[in-house]
């Protein structure tokens, strides 16, 4: 069974059966000290995670956001309410200079 | 320059052409060099009179202003309005005006326009006689029409017709009584009469051709009650509204001894001077160098354009006679003749196309050489942009192609490339295919041409000689329109996203994830062309949040629902349930502006629970998360209503569960009224319906929101099944043209040929897609399943509804609400921007 996993301070952090996600959508995970993260999985089958607080209105709503990606092949997210887009990567937002979310590095184990 | 004095330009009339003679004195700089004096006998400044019917339409006169705001004080022209000019003394120089005041000139000139005729038949003058010039006239005749209930025109020219239609459209019972033998005598010929007459006659007017007027007869008390015609016999009629032809309004030059016609108008020479030359005279009030007065607005400009040339330019401008081309719609139908309509120059031919069923006639006149000469259109006039600037040449294909309808053989891409340059385009202002071409966007050839800014009818011609702006294409992926989107997935039977995005997107898009744009549009396209449930497979990633889980977003995380209700009818018991589940799951109720219930304030987990018990007591998914059909409103019609007319409700109630679930470029909302009170606000919907006395009206391209539209009118009288029909065909017809998050209304209005052509196509099959439409709509009919129910019974689907996928069970704490008003409200999150704009 492959997981997907998130690096945390305290180390590696276990989410959900990497099955779970669907290519192009996001998934909410609650994190050990009550923070939520975003985790998205794309067509390729590269896995990300974000803070899933939309920077914007305040309301943790970006793992319901659609994956997209720039002309350059740059992965994003468009929050599902005033749609300001997040660079998947570095968690920058390219509507606007001033937002930015957090970002966590990931990982797909497999454990037989 | 202390001592100079400015010369003075003095201007009587107010009307459509003297506004024109004002613009172009201005443009041509004379306001700074004279002094600008405007005398106007009406209570307001210049307005559209071609567009005063539209008055009853809802169009206020500000609306149809024609003196922009600031347009007086800009150029320092001083405007009297609601003082007429009484008489001229040319020897002093000087007007003077009712009020008594007397203004000198230096220039003057007459633009005071025309009068209706009314024939001298006894009781004219009774109360419930009426005109048709000015907003005045028609704001008399509105209010008096609330006590009557037939009205009779007389005279079937092209104002009869349309004050037989405002008639009609005031729910009068309406007639027509036209001496000469068919309608619009000087515009169309015998055919085209009789194919207008036919039309006209199935929209329930009566038309009286071949008779007079005898007499006006009046009740008791001195109102309207009938007429005698010619023929001796009467008809009852509350109200009547002379349109018999107008008269030039040539008093105050006869008074003051200019030379006028024998029949009327200021005599003017080819720059538009009277027998005085200080004295001009422009518009429908001046007898032209060509022996004719003009009853049009574009000869009215033209003169106008003239005598500015004449008094304040350098150019040589001459008036020596114009086109009587027209393109109008009369009562809903298309008429339009060009040229030599009456075929009147020796050795012509006529080229004609007549289909009685559909009220169609076509006849173009041709010379032995086959130079196009003239022509009439009824019915579908779509192709007169293109026929009028093409008379005097050869046309690039045989002409009897160019009459026949689209679909028939008629010419698939014949363009306006084809037209020489000097071609004129737009016959209201005069301006060439050559001085379009020379313009980079519609605004810019409006703004520097006039061009378009008239009747309008060229637009549509300019659009084509016009460079095309952005590449059109859905969004960054995609260099289609969504419309072409949705014709290479139905002709590819391409049945997913991905397989549309790599083969068929932008080069860099390809092999990529899409965007937020496309990813809705596709899958709405995909859902449209009955690809399965929409939270399955790869439809479940194009999806944004609301259709992934089936509610509406808002602001604070949670979601809220709206269970159907259709045709905004509900029992006590299904009320009672709605109850029991916000209560009982703590949501914010509230009843919508669509007739029915929202539910605010659930966490994505509480969804599958909350629809349990709602589809368990009867209700559906609302899809008003979708963009799919919304509501059909009702009001409560017959069953109730003194004074319904149809069973609206049921109507509704048929329509709303016939068309949910369908799936469109945008939201869909509909309302169904059951009398012309309209209390459901059809005309606000993008299909909207009013019942009859004969079974429904049928309005379509309505909107409220941003930018409201009032619908318009499709078909009338149509029985249930014709009603549904028209619908299907009309809904399938906008979902495979309409770009992405374009509703009804805009659909409509960019579309070429507009209601036309929709009509065309939906009423008259004239691109033969009926069937076709049909069928789908027939399977979506047939396909349809509730979302939720279909979503409950299949736990895979239900996995997705938790908050966190790796606390299935968890509520989402950051979802939280304080009390308002003894219900819920979100609270709000705090913004901690890392920095501000
Ligand atoms: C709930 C409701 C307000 C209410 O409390 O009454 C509402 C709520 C919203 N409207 Fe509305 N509209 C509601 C009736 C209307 C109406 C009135 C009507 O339908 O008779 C209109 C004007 C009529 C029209 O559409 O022509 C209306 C014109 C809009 C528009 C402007 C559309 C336009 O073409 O200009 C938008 C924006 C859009 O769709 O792009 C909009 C969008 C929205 C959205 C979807 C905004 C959003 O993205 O969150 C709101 C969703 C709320 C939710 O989650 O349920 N809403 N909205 C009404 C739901 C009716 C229903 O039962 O389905
Ligand atoms: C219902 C309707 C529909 C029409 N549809 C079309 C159409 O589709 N296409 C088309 O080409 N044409 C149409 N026309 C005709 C078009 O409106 C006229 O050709 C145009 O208005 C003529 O402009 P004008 O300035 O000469 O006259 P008007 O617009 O009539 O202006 C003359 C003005 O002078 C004022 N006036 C008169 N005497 C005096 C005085 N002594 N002192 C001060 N002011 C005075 C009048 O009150 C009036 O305001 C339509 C007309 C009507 C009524
Ligand atoms: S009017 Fe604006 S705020 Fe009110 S419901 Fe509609 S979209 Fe929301
Ligand atoms: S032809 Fe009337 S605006 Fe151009």
């Amino acid at each position: 069974m492959t997981t997907v996993q998130l690096r945390l301070e305290g180390g590696w952090f276990t989410i959900c059966e990497a099955a779970l996600l669907t290519p192009g959508r996001g998934v909410a995970a609650l994190l050990p000290d009550g923070s939520q993260a975003a985790v998205f999985t794309d067509r390729r089958g590269r896995t990300y995670a974000i803070d899933n607080r939309d920077p914007s209105t305040g309301a943790y709503v970006l793992s319901r956001g659609l994956l997209g990606s720039t002309p350059e092949g740059r992965p994003y997210v468009a929050s599902p309410l005033l749609k300001h887009r997040f660079d998947l990567e570095t968690g920058a937002c390219l509507d606007d200079a001033a937002l930015a979310v957090g970002t966590y590095l990931t990982e797909r184990s497999s454990q037989f | 320059m202390p001592n100079e004095r400015l010369s003075t330009i003095v201007v009587v009339g107010h009307g459509m052409v003297g506004q024109r003679f004002l613009e172009a004195l201005a443009e041509r700089g004379a306001t700074g060099r004279a002094r600008v004096v405007v005398l106007g006998e009406e209570p307001r400044p210049a307005y559209d009179r071609v567009r005063l019917s539209s008055y009853f339409e809802g169009s206020t006169p500000d609306q149809l202003s024609l003196v922009p705001q600031d347009f007086m004080r800009r150029h320092g022209m001083e405007l009297h309005v609601d003082d007429p000019a009484e008489s001229i003394d040319r020897a002093a120089r000087t007007v003077t005006v009712r009020s008594g005041r007397t203004f000198a000139y230096d220039t003057l000139v007459l633009a005071t326009g025309s009068f209706p005729f009314v024939p001298p038949v006894p009781g004219k003058d009774l109360t419930g006689c009426f005109v048709y010039r000015t907003i005045e006239d028609l704001r008399a005749i509105e209010a008096y029409a609330k006590t009557a209930s037939t009205g009779t025109v007389v005279g079937g020219g092209l104002l009869g017709l349309e004050a037989a239609g405002a008639l009609n459209g005031l729910g009068l019972a309406t007639h027509i009584v036209e001496f000469a033998p068919r309608l619009m005598p000087v515009q169309v010929d015998e055919g085209g009469g009789a194919a207008l007459l036919r039309t006209i006659e199935n929209m329930g007017l009566t038309v009286h051709t071949g008779v007079g007027t005898r007499e006006i007869t009046a009740d008791g008390s001195g109102r309207v009650n009938g007429m005698t015609l010619s023929d001796s016999s009467h008809l009852s009629t509350d109200l009547v509204i002379f349109s018999a032809g107008i008269r030039p309004r040539d008093r105050l030059a006869r008074d003051c001894g200019l030379a006028v016609g024998e029949r009327g108008g200021i005599v003017i020479d080819e720059r538009c001077r009277t027998s005085d030359p200080a004295v001009f005279a422009v518009g429908e009030c001046a007898l032209a160098a060509d022996g004719r007065v003009y009853g049009l607005v574009a000869p009215g400009y033209d003169m106008a354009e003239t005598a500015a040339d004449a008094i304040a330019g350098d150019a040589q401008r001459t008036f020596t006679g114009a086109d009587l081309s027209t393109k109008l719609k009369l009562l809903g139908v298309d008429v339009a003749s060009f040229g030599d309509a009456h075929g009147s120059t020796g050795g012509c031919l006529d080229v004609v196309y007549a289909d009685s069923r559909s009220g169609v006639y076509k006849k173009l006149v041709v010379s032995g050489d086959g130079v196009l000469l003239g022509g009439v259109l009824v019915g579908d006039a779509d192709a007169y942009g293109m026929l009028r600037p093409l008379t005097g040449h050869v046309p690039p294909v045989a002409p009897e192609r160019l009459v026949l309808p689209a679909g028939l053989g008629a010419p698939a891409a014949f363009g306006p490339e084809s037209l020489p340059d000097d071609a004129v385009i737009c016959s209201c202002h005069n301006v060439t295919k050559g001085a379009i071409g020379a313009c980079a966007s519609l605004p810019e050839a409006k703004k520097r041409t006039k061009a378009g800014t008239g009747c309008g009818s060229c637009v549509r011609t300019i659009g084509m000689l016009l460079p095309e702006s952005g590449d059109g294409g859905l969004c960054g992926c995609f260099a289609q329109s969504r419309r072409e989107l949705y014709e290479i997935a139905l002709a590819l039977r391409i049945t997913t996203f991905t397989e549309l995005l790599d083969g068929h997107a932008r080069v860099w898009a390809r092999g990529g994830e899409g965007c937020e744009i496309c990813k809705p549009a596709v899958a709405s396209i995909l859902a449209g062309l009955g690809n399965g449930h929409i939270l399955d497979g790869e439809q479940a990633a194009l999806q944004d949040t609301n259709d992934h889980f089936l509610a509406n977003l808002q602001r604070n995380g949670s979601y809220s629902i709206v269970p159907r209700i259709p045709g905004g009818e509900i029992t006590p018991d299904k009320l009672i349930v709605i109850g029991e589940v916000a209560r009982d799951f703590g949501l914010y109720t509230k009843i919508t502006g669509g007739q029915r219930i929202d539910l605010f304030g659930a966490r994505v987990d509480q969804l599958p629970s909350i629809w349990t018990r709602l589809v368990q007591a009867g209700f559906e998914s609302g899809h008003a998360y979708g963009k799919s059909l919304r509501t059909v409103k009702s009001c409560v019609g017959q069953t109730w209503c003194r004074y319904g007319v149809q069973d609206s409700v049921r109507m509704a109630i048929d329509l709303e569960l016939r068309y949910r679930g369908l799936r469109s470029p945008h939201k869909l909302k509909s309302a169904v009224s059951g009398c012309a009170r309209e209390c459901a606000e059809a005309q606000s919907k993008d299909f909207g319906v009013i019942a009859t006395a004969n079974g429904w009206n049928l309005y379509i391209g309505g909107n409220g929101g941003a930018a409201p539209r009032h619908a318009d009118l499709l078909a009338q009288d149509l029985t249930d099944t014709q009603l549904v029909r028209l619908i299907d065909r009309f809904l399938m017809f906008y979902i495979r043209t309409a770009d992405r998050l374009e509703r009804t209304s805009v659909w409509l209005e960019r579309l070429d040929g507009g209601l036309a052509h929709v009509r065309d196509v939906v009423v008259n099959d004239s691109l033969g897609i009926c069937a076709e439409l049909e069928a789908l709509m027939a399977a979506h009919v047939a396909g349809y399943r509730d979302e939720w129910a279909e979503t409950l019974d299949d736990p895979e689907r239900l996995a997705r509804f938790v908050s966190f996928v790796n606390a299935p069970g968890a509520p989402d704490p950051s979802v939280r609400f304080v009390p308002e008003r003894d219900q819920i409200k979100p609270e709000l999150p705090l913004l901690t921007l890392g920095a501000t704009r």
